[in-house]
């Protein structure tokens, strides 16, 4: 039977559908869910109260990340090192004690494979292509990168998968981000992305899912392609996806959560599928030109503030609508800049490498190589390096990035979300600046009064280098 | 959750685009364990501003809050709703709103309201004045004393949840059977699939 062209979205979304009610909300089941200590304790406490148990503990994973200290966790002793913040306390004992206790593995912070749960799925083979993963983090997106429908949900809908294994939703739209050519040297998946959320706004996305297709992504490792579609969700879109193929098999083969055996050769036939039909019609599509791309940065408090580093900060009056007008000025006050400056000249006191965005090896080993035999500016007070995930930093330890980190004056953390959210001891302080690799700038993300400039890893390592926000390709 | 009908009542006059789920409550507000209390963390960085709408007399306790586009983008953080409810806020008004943030109010009993940004414009006038807003859900209506009358969609399940006060988890327990059958049907043909942590 011929069947009409479908997009990779639709094709997961239909494989996925228990059941469409006749208002057309969906049932659709959730293959893998990630869940972490913030937005977990009131679902558990829900299903606790209504006496309802978890339907499929062995799809469900959880990890604590938001609330950890990226100081070390054991003493001299080998003990655990209490946290100091009583409410962080006990937000990450109730998971120690709502996991085990519904069933679920729990990952704990002195593990070797604790990490940053987008870091940890995709690392453990537990997030895998074609499958639904959600997490009650709007950064799930980042899984799209092995080609899986990951998208971010509330608390409520936390409870409704652990005691359905299904969510309720509406079906979104397809939409193609093509980009054509290639990106010029110095220029990474950061970049990229933070060029795609300016030039489509944080709302472009809005009511879609992204697929991002060209030849720029199949040329893209799987690290690099997490970078790309974890960020979708700073253009609006629900989820970000790239079409699995030899490169992310070959990345998933042997890990610990994957398929093995026969099973891995079936799943191999089924991911080889996965891919858009020719003739299939997306709801909207932009081109992007790949040439067009340069290095980019932030320079005010939404992602889609975005210019190139040969940029200057804009003139609110430059802006057609009349509320990115007022927005842009309320940014422009909150991040003391002054429009017409050019964004190398905007002084940096703090550095920041970490975050689901940019914490994996190949982050890690683009900063290290800006950095290697160099040494961050005196202006730099707080330089921080915190690795995704406890075996990427096993991993840079064996290639000698952490020396190379901490002889040009970074520190070198624990794995965690440190400064990208404002919820643990990692944070900027008020009317200082940041380079970060994370994925917000929004207004006091990295704390009260924080000022955040979103850059790719190279480009923080070259921002710590010269004390300002600069061009990584001039550094040589 | 409780249902929501119509809302009567005046509005608070934010107006501001890309209200992220940051700024409605920030994340030292997120250790808690309970949904409860959140308001007092509520537009924290807005309210420190002198002569903020949210703590002037004229919205103190207004029902309605009229916001930009893409309102409560970002995190997914359902405290956002969580807090917007405890400060008494049942229907938020904006052009677009984010995926998530939407869900979430919604699963809280707030109803997002899309209009375009001329119909927001003339009610952030209105609200401005200090007059009362009226938001029908049955009639998929925002009217003002002033005879303004804007109709807007709204998905017919999400209506009909809002307008009932239901909890989707119940709903869904109830089609058991039917996700029974589907694990079932995937069990036998990718086992792969169902084996998550358990391999």
């Amino acid at each position: 039977m011929a069947s009409r062209p479908r997009t990779l979205y639709e094709k997961i979304w239909d494989a996925h559908t228990v059941e469409t009610r006749d208002d057309g909300t969906a049932l659709i089941y959730i293959d893998r869910h990630l869940v972490h200590e913030v937005t977990s304790p009131q679902a558990f406490e829900a299903l606790k109260v209504a006496g309802r148990p978890v339907r499929r503990p062995e799809l469900t994973l959880a990890v604590p990340d938001h609330n950890l200290p990226t100081t070390p966790r054991l003493d001299s002793t080998g003990k655990p090192v209490p946290i100091a913040d009583p409410e962080s306390a006990a937000q990450l004992a109730a998971l120690e004690v709502n996991a085990p206790a519904f069933g679920i593995r729990y990952i704990p912070a002195t593990a070797k494979e604790q990490g940053i749960v987008h870091v940890v799925g995709p690392e453990q083979g537990f997030s895998l292509p074609g499958t639904t993963i959600v997490c009650g983090d709007s950064h799930t997106a980042c899984h799209g990168g092995l080609g899986a429908l990951a998208f971010g949900i509330g608390t409520s809908e936390v409870e409704h998968v652990l005691a359905t294994q299904t969510l309720l939703l509406q079906q979104s739209k397809p939409m193609e981000v093509r980009v054509e050519g290639d990106l010029g040297p110095g220029v990474s998946a950061k970049d990229l992305i933070l060029h795609i959320i300016g030039r489509i706004g944080a709302a472009g996305g809005s009511g879609y899912v992204i697929e991002y297709r060209g030849r720029v992504f199949e040329q893209m490792t799987i690290e690099e392609r997490l970078t790309v579609c974890n960020m979708s969700i700073e253009a609006g879109a629900r989820a970000g996806l790239i079409a699995p193929d030899d490169v992310t098999f070959a990345y998933l083969k042997g890990r610990p959560m994957a398929p093995q055996g026969d099973e891995w050769d079936a799943a191999v036939a089924y991911w080889r599928t996965l891919h858009t039909d020719d003739g299939a019609v997306f709801a909207k599509s932009v081109t992007i030109n790949a040439a067009d791309v340069e290095p980019s940065v932030t320079w005010g408090t939404s992602p889609e503030d975005v210019v190139p580093i040969g940029g200057c900060v804009p003139h609110p009056e430059e802006f057609a609508d009349e509320s990115k007008r007022v927005a842009a000025q309320k940014s422009l006050d909150y991040m003391g800049l002054v429009p017409g400056t050019p964004m190398t000249e905007v002084r940096i006191e703090n550095v920041f490498i970490g975050s689901c965005t940019n914490s994996r090896i190949e982050d890690l080993r683009a900063a290290a190589a800006v950095l290697k035999g160099r040494r961050k500016a005196d202006n730099v007070r707080w330089a921080i390096v915190v690795p995704g995930s406890g075996l990427v930093k096993a991993q840079a330890e064996e290639e000698g990035l952490d020396k190379i980190f901490t002889e040009a004056g970074f520190e070198w953390r624990e794995p965690g979300c440190s400064a990208c959210l404002g919820m643990n001891p990692d944070k900027v302080p008020p009317g200082e600046r940041c380079a970060s690799t994370s994925n917000r700038n929004f207004v006091g993300r990295q704390g009260p009064g924080a000022r955040t400039h979103l850059v790719s890893p190279a480009m923080a390592a070259a921002a710590a280098v010269t004390g300002r926000l600069a061009d990584v390709r001039a550094l040589g | 959750m409780q249902p929501l009908t119509r809302v009567e009542g005046r509005a608070i006059p934010l107006g501001l685009k890309n209200v992220d789920t940051d700024i409605i409550i920030p994340a030292k507000w997120l250790k808690t364990i309970s949904r409860e209390g959140l308001g007092a963390g509520a537009f924290e960085v807005l309210r420190a501003e002198p002569g903020n709408v949210f703590d002037d007399p004229a919205y103190k306790g207004a029902p309605i809050l009229i916001a930009g586009d893409n309102y409560g983008c970002g995190s997914s953080r359902e405290h956002a709703a969580w807090a917007m409810l405890d400060l008494g806020i049942r229907v938020v008004i904006a052009p677009s709103f984010s995926d998530i943030h939407s869900g979430n109010a919604v699963k809280n009993g707030i109803l997002p309201v899309v209009l375009p940004q001329e119909a927001v414009d003339r009610l952030l006038e209105v609200a401005r004045e200090g007059l009362e807003i009226t938001v029908d859900l049955e009639q998929q209506t925002v009217t003002t004393p002033y005879q303004d009358r804007f109709t807007f969609k709204i998905d017919p399940f999400r209506r009909h949840c809002l307008l009932n006060g239901l909890d989707e988890v119940g709903l869904t327990m109830a089609r058991g059977e039917a996700i029974g059958a589907f694990e079932a049907s995937r069990t036998a043909v990718q086992p792969w699939l169902m084996r998550g942590t358990a391999i």
